[in-house]
């Protein structure tokens, strides 16, 4: 175990995700203002310096830019030889890296190298008296948060969309730092990418959501929370047996799949499962109807109703025509 | 023959987890263990290939306290050996020290080609010792398969991705996590459990691996625990009921609006 050292500074972000990019430098602003220290954007992939500009903008006050032709995708030898050589010349104290599953496997291995710990999808993310970083994650499948702090340095911790908000755009300036070092090759190729047919809006970004479960009895029957949404402006989601079990769908809303807080989430025949919950939990109402009085997800629910879906959800979409009228 | 190394981990029941509703602490001492779930179909994914084209696959474990429980699991699905490094001192260990651990019991058991993990485990759900385990070893890894192909030393896999599948290929060794979508674990006859009772399950300790208790258990990890709360429930839990399903949309639709989560 190496000791903790002072010479370590900076709040560093990283994703190869864009827009998580920014959101992770919104709440990485806030975290180096506490530690009145600065924070740090890197930037890896080939051709991208003129990001630059954008990543200051959002609250950077510096950009670590490793610009070559290895980065053009994200695998994870040249990634992780990028980060890590950059993290052992520069000792940042606290890195960020956006949840995505390829975030989270760079975010590891990464971590792996440098002998230090990594909490992944850490929904709470503040600084303590000490001036360590207190990361806070779902464990146990939803059944209890836990806090956690990280006795090495840097302290690495991943964040999921939409967790945290990216900062209003402001023309800024700062410092950028052209970081040249040999990488090593990828050891995997990709040899195809099929793109998943994706919704309109993405589900993460839905104001309103009506998620269905396996209280729908076939495909089909989604035709009535389609109306819904349609009527609500929203969008349909679904749960993991609906997509793994009766591979009707492909992405699913829950702690191994989206996670949700949209203003409005009716949970239509789902039981309501504690790793499904954890998915939705922060949403700021949740509406629950199911058959099953003693279904789970009434425990959560700001408005329940014990009844027939497959009557309830056509009345309800009707009855919201006709309110929005009046 | 190919060797497939598949970890497995001994998991908590979350389903058995309870919460005192006043101090939100929770209740695990009683919970049940099981093999986290994914890593049923990391063994299911190495016998598919023993099947098709012949391998030994053998089962690890560590663990702080007794797993054989779960090794039997997998020997009873068809695994060929089993592994299980078990000592006290592991009790705490995070991701930093379990694959630390991880990997220096594959490096004594020697020789392969595939090591499988599940995506992630049941209980903890990290998914970091699956990439942190492949960076120890030095070889290359594939997460979230759910597909999987070998053929000669080229393992072809197809990744499951926020937005997109994504089909990888690597030269072995080379480490694999896999998804549920990739398979349906089989479940072993009775004479596959009386058969996989009788077999040998190696036992290993800490200081058979030669490792020090300075790396593992609380000591060695990185990350420390603070404090573990059930999540605060602060809903309204307001029941609505009516004669008619029309009647109950009604009243449903005019709290929504009070709301303000419906309409603009």
């Amino acid at each position: 175990m190496k000791a903790l050292s002072e010479q370590h500074k900076g709040v560093w972000v990283f994703s190869e995700n864009k827009e998580l990019m920014l959101e992770l430098l919104g709440k990485g602003k806030e975290l180096a203002e506490n530690l009145t220290t600065e924070l740090a954007a890197v930037l890896l992939g080939h051709n991208v310096k003129d990001r630059a500009d954008e990543l200051l903008g959002y609250g950077a006050n510096k950009v670590y830019l490793v610009d070559n032709p290895l980065l053009e995708k994200p695998l994870a030898e040249p990634y992780v030889s990028a980060l890590t050589s950059l993290a052992k010349q520069y000792k940042p104290d606290i890195l960020l890296f956006g949840s995505t599953r390829k975030g989270k496997e760079l975010a590891s291995r990464t971590a792996a190298r440098l002998e230090t710990g990594c909490v992944p999808d850490c929904t709470h993310l503040s600084i303590d008296a000490s001036k360590r970083l207190l990361m806070g994650r779902v464990v146990y499948g939803g059944n209890a948060v836990a806090t956690h702090f990280c006795r090495t340095k840097p302290q690495i911790a991943t964040v999921p969309r939409r967790v945290f908000e990216k900062l209003p755009y402001m023309e800024r300036k700062g410092e950028l730092v052209n970081f040249d070092v040999k990488l090593e090759e990828p050891k995997t190729e990709i040899v195809d990418v099929k793109k998943i047919e994706a919704a309109k809006v993405k589900i993460e970004e839905a104001k309103v959501v009506v998620a269905g479960g396996r209280g729908l009895d076939k495909k089909e029957d989604f035709a009535i929370l389609d109306e819904l949404a349609k009527v609500l402006g929203g969008q349909v989601a679904y749960t993991r047996p609906l997509c793994e079990d009766r591979k009707w769908f492909t992405d699913w809303v829950g702690l191994s799949g989206h996670y949700i807080k949209p203003a409005l989430y009716i949970g239509c025949g789902i039981s309501g499962v504690i790793q499904h919950v954890a998915g939705i939990r922060d949403s700021q109402i949740i509406v629950a109807i199911n058959k099953d009085p003693e279904a789970p997800i009434f425990e959560i629910a700001d408005y329940k109703i014990v009844g027939d879906l497959y009557e309830i959800i056509p009345a309800l979409t009707e009855a919201i025509k006709k309110q929005l009228k009046t | 023959m190919l060797k497939i190394i598949v970890c497995v981990k001994q998991a908590l029941d979350v389903t058995q987890i309870k919460a005192d509703p006043a101090t939100r602490q929770l209740i695990i001492v009683d919970a049940k263990r099981k093999i986290s779930d994914f890593d049923k179909n990391a063994i299911e994914a190495a016998m598919q290939i023993k099947e098709k084209q012949g391998a030994e696959v053998t089962a690890l474990t560590v663990s702080a306290e007794d797993a054989k429980m779960i090794l039997r699991e997998a020997l009873a699905m068809g695994a060929d050996k089993a592994h299980m490094i078990s000592d006290p001192a592991f009790e705490g260990s995070d991701t930093l020290a379990t694959s630390y651990m991880l990997a220096e019991a594959i490096k004594k058991i020697g020789e392969f080609d595939l090591i499988l993990c599940g995506e992630a485990s049941v209980d903890s759900y990290s998914a970091q010792v699956g990439p942190r385990l492949a960076e120890r070893l030095g070889i290359p890894q594939i997460t979230y398969a759910r597909k999987l192909n070998v053929e000669g030393n080229i393992l072809t896999a197809e990744r499951t991705l926020e937005d997109s599948y994504e089909t990888v290929t690597a030269k072995t060794p080379v480490l694999v996590t896999v998804t549920a979508e990739i398979n349906t674990p089989r479940i072993p006859s009775l004479m596959a459990i009386m058969k996989a009772s009788k077999k040998e399950i190696v036992t290993w300790t800490a200081q058979d691996l030669g490792i020090s208790k300075e790396k593992v258990g609380k000591t060695g990890s990185a990350i420390q625990v603070t404090e573990v709360l059930a999540p605060k429930v602060e809903r309204k839990k307001i029941v609505i009921t009516g004669e008619t399903a029309a009647e109950i949309a009604e009243k449903l639709a005019k709290e929504l609006i009070k709301e303000g989560v419906v309409g603009r």
